[in-house]
């Protein structure tokens, strides 16, 4: 049995790396009182698949990961003394749906669990079925003007060569077949230009990061410390449509594209 | 006010940047105010190396309840962070609510160890406040430190305002009020040194300033107190029932990877088997255990709270812990838990650790296992009053290996009292023998030989011993590992002898080695206790231009009737007392574990009034309990100290149903 989990990362422990996140999850399964799968072996480790790494430093409406689960979901023994049942220690049965605010309670603040499915085996990793990520960058040091024009620049180049270097060998890429849609969004509350910019993860991912260092390479050093990024949403293929990992019913999301501070 | 919109754009610039955010679970952002004394608590190391600490996670939760005071959490910036904190103007902050640490009425540093003081200097400087204490005014915070390096603190006399010697969970309290007084009366001009004279009154608590230090030549004449109202002698703080303090009640979980990421339980504090190279084991006597129950309590919440999937169960030698059997396997054997859960016990004697331990805590997850025999011929650990057989080392290997792991680690020092090529070769004899016990398990069996140069510390019975030479540690070093280059699954790593020199230096030292700390901390010395940034040159530099000899402080044998610069400072430990057992550890004879055999009168139980907690009125069996005899039963000694039956303080809600 596998669950899949969506949650949202933002303010200060958006500086913990991807590496930080799996062990704070596996603390708060723990914590929950899930049956979690664990790994046969000399070290067992709960089983547990991330999907694409977020870069440290950025925020996320839209991380995702997949459980394995010993039990089928709707019937877990729970033990756990949590901040919201102090009472109830004990196993008892938890349904699916109390199963987001259970995580968010354990999880440190700034996380926050968004949605919990329980999906069919041997539909693929996360890391292999998602195709592309929607980004929303805040810059500073540009103005709106400027970031409309590098957007309409970029879309309308041939190409976009950028150096990037990979375990240790430098190559000269073109991002412009990964760079699928880019646009100017109205600014965030204190001023700064946003893009909205969907970047394909396959065959190699496309980060943020790269995109700003082509389409504004004079000013490339100031936006890299100050530039705000979220990561609004995965896509997976579906029959040749794009859908989320989750599907998500339109009142869920808060703070759609927003860069909050 | 928090700094955290300044320094959030620099976090994007410096390699782990979660060291800096706080949010730990456990962790308080407290809400300040005049009627609180705000205490800043900072390790001078890194944030990895200093979250675990458990003192100062006491102390945080200790001093967060009360209603007059609050605590926050700093740690050492790392060299990047520093750079660009310079660089903005801005000052070193709290992890909590990234506060300015010059905010802070008392900043508070814990002093685990002597290569960390340019760091304390370092963050002092960061803060804004100045370095040597006769610089700062009223505005500035109270610079104070606590921890087992402050046993001898007169390297750093001239740089902190007070120290404090031994437990902090109840000094703490008296501090905050006297400070607490100063705060509310305005922190006026001239209130300093009225408030640090208040201060030199409460129990435990050193001010360097309100004493005057005479030389005659190089030699250390008194060190004597300039008012009749300050202590001539200060003692040490001691709890005297570990129940009563059990904390950290809400350990802190970080966010990013830690040396130590594990919930940890004390089990007791104390040790008296008298190891006389150990500094631990003389200033944090008499033993203290704490209830069985609390810790299976302790465990079992803390496990549940944090999510953890290991508990270390920590003391100085945890395999004496009454009654260890037991709480292992009810650890492991915890189906509630969520998951395999795992026992990982610290400082393991090997004539404690039998086959029942070894299966309890194989039973989840293996991690790895250190024993520390310390010395190669059992005549060396009858100078070291350590005493534990061949017999027993290969006992405990067998019962590891045979128990399914495959590698042990051995700790050992050299450079000890009177030791010679012959012990020093032991050490690689023994490895070797172990891999073949192990072999009888497992082809894979290897052995990690860990090899350090012996510092002699301040309140031990080689106070007096002159230290040896880096060339000689090398000498040593070199022997050791030229018999065992090529025996087959023996590893071994040592420490950096140039280090040790230091760390001789800072331990052993008197006031004037402050100049020679505040020179290599301005030459950019800073964080020499990690191997990438030691220089030794800068503190020979630092000594040839105080016009000091490293020969002088950590090379040459003190005399009986020497003044050392700590003997105004007192952990309760009769000073003849040591010298007698220096003079046994010349002669080459042991001394037995006083918690089961007559006392020897060191001093510290009669001083405090205060008696051994223990729970168990006998040794646990196994091995020879550095009695030399075989006692593989167990619980057959006669005893005559008194073991004190201990309440049980569990709320009967959580009290854990278990058989």
């Amino acid at each position: 049995m596998k669950a899949r989990v969506r949650f949202a990362k933002e303010g200060k422990v958006r500086w913990t790396s991807h590496r930080d996140v799996a062990r704070i999850w596996e603390r708060a399964l723990r914590r929950a009182g899930l049956p979690v799968a664990y790994t046969e072996g000399f070290s067992p480790r709960p089983r547990l698949s991330f999907g694409l790494a977020l870069p440290t430093g950025y925020e996320s409406d839209a991380e995702y990961l997949d459980v394995d689960l010993l039990d089928p979901i709707g019937s877990f023994a729970t033990s756990d003394p949590g901040p919201d049942d102090p009472e109830a220690r004990g196993p008892r049965a938890v349904g699916l749906d109390e199963l987001p605010e259970r995580f968010t309670t354990r999880l440190p603040v700034g996380f926050r669990a968004t949605a919990v499915v329980a999906v069919e085996p041997g539909g693929g990793s996360l890391q292999e079925i998602v195709t592309s990520c929607s980004w929303a960058i805040a810059l500073a040091g540009v103005d709106a003007a400027r970031v409309a024009d590098a957007a309409a620049a970029a879309l309308a180049a041939p190409s976009l060569p950028l150096v990037r270097s990979r375990k240790g060998r430098e190559t000269l890429d073109d991002l412009r077949p990964g760079l699928l849609a880019l646009r100017a969004a109205p600014p965030t509350e204190e001023g700064r230009p946003v893009l909205l910019a969907d970047l394909a993860t396959q065959p190699r991912a496309l980060r943020p990061s790269e995109l700003l260092a082509a389409c504004f390479a004079d000013v490339a050093e100031t936006l890299d410390i100050t530039h705000r990024v979220r990561r609004t949403h995965q896509w997976i293929d579906c029959d040749g449509a794009r859908r989320e990992p989750i599907p998500v019913p339109a009142t869920s999301f808060p703070h759609p594209t927003g860069v909050r501070a | 006010m928090t700094l955290w919109p300044q320094l959030e754009p620099l976090l994007a610039k410096v390699q782990k940047p979660a060291r800096y955010i706080g949010c730990e679970d456990g962790s308080i952002v407290p809400v300040h105010g005049r009627d609180k004394t705000s205490w800043l608590l900072v390790y001078p190391d890194t944030y990895e190396i200093g979250l675990p600490n458990q003192g100062l996670q006491i102390l945080y939760e200790v001093l967060n309840e009360r209603p007059d005071a609050v605590a926050e959490r700093a740690y050492a910036p790392w060299t990047d962070l520093e750079g660009e904190l310079r660089r903005h103007r801005l000052p070193l902050f709290s992890v909590d609510g990234h506060r300015a640490a010059a905010e802070f009425d008392l900043l508070a540093f814990n002093l685990s160890a002597e290569l960390v003081y340019t760091n304390l200097l370092n963050c002092v400087d960061l803060a804004g406040v100045p370095v040597r204490s006769e610089d700062r005014r009223p505005e500035h915070p109270l610079v104070c430190a606590g921890g087992h390096a402050t046993f001898n603190p007169e390297p750093l006399a001239d740089y902190v305002d007070l120290f404090v010697l031994g437990e902090g969970e109840e000094v703490v309290s008296e501090i905050t009020a006297v400070v607490g007084e100063w705060k509310r009366a305005g922190r006026t001009e001239g209130s300093r040194e009225h408030v640090l004279r208040r201060l030199a009154g409460v129990p435990g608590v050193y001010v360097p300033s309100m004493y005057d230090v005479a030389y005659e030549g190089a030699e250390l004449r008194s060190v004597v107190p300039r008012y009749p109202d300050v202590p001539a002698t200060i003692v040490k703080r001691t709890v005297g029932d570990l129940s009563e303090w059990p904390y950290p009640k809400q350990q802190l979980v970080p966010l990013t990877e830690v040396v130590h990421d594990r919930l940890s339980v004390e089990v007791f504090r104390g040790c008296t088997r008298g190891c006389r190279f150990c500094q631990a084991g003389m200033i944090t006597r008499p033993v203290r255990e704490r209830p069985a129950e609390q810790v299976r309590t302790m465990v079992r919440d803390g496990l549940l709270r944090t999510g953890y999937d290991e508990v270390s169960l920590t003391s100085l030698s945890t395999a004496d812990f009454s009654g260890i059997e037991r709480v292992v396997a009810e650890t492991v054997g915890d189906t509630s838990l969520c998951g395999p859960t795992s026992v990982s016990l610290p400082s393991l004697r090997v004539d404690a650790f039998t086959v029942g331990i070894a299966a309890q805590v194989a039973k989840a997850r293996r991690s790895g296992l250190t024993f520390a025999p310390e010395a190669g011929s059992w005549r060396m650990r009858q100078v070291i009053n350590k005493l534990i057989t061949e017999e027993d080392l290969y006992g405990a290997v067998e019962s590891a290996f045979s128990e399914g792991w495959s590698r042990v680690k051995l700790y050992f020092l050299t450079g000890l009292p009177t030791e010679t090529d012959d012990d020093t070769l032991g050490i690689a004899e023994l490895a070797r023998q172990c891999v073949a016990v192990g072999r009888r398990h497992t082809s894979r069996a290897s052995v990690t030989v860990s090899l350090g140069g012996f510092v002699p510390k301040p309140h031990t019975p080689f106070q007096w011993f002159g230290q040896n030479s880096v060339a000689e540690l090398r000498r040593k070093i070199m022997l050791v590992r030229d018999a065992t280059v090529k025996a087959r699954g023996v590893q071994l790593k040592w420490h950096d002898p140039a280090a040790s020199l230091v760390e001789g230096l800072c331990s052993r030292g008197d006031r004037r080695v402050g100049r020679v700390i505040e020179r290599v901390w301005r030459a950019g010395g800073t964080f020499q206790e990690w191997s990438e940034h030691f220089d030794l040159r800068l503190w020979e530099d630092a000594m040839t231009a105080e016009g000091l000899s490293l020969d002088w402080y950590v090379l040459r044998h003190r005399h009986q009737d020497e003044v050392l610069p700590w003997e105004h400072l007192s952990a309760g430990l009769h000073k003849d007392f040591l010298w007698q057992d220096w003079q046994d550890a010349l002669a080459e004879h042991g001394v037995e574990d006083c918690r089961w055999t007559p006392c020897y009168d060191c001093g510290v139980c009669t001083g405090y009034g205060l008696e051994h907690v223990v729970a168990s009125p006998a040794p646990p069996a196994g091995g020879s309990q550095g009695t030399g005899q075989d006692l593989s039963r167990g619980h057959e000694i006669p005893v005559r100290l008194t073991a004190r039956p201990m309440p049980v303080t569990v709320p009967a809600d959580t009290a854990v149903g278990v058989s």
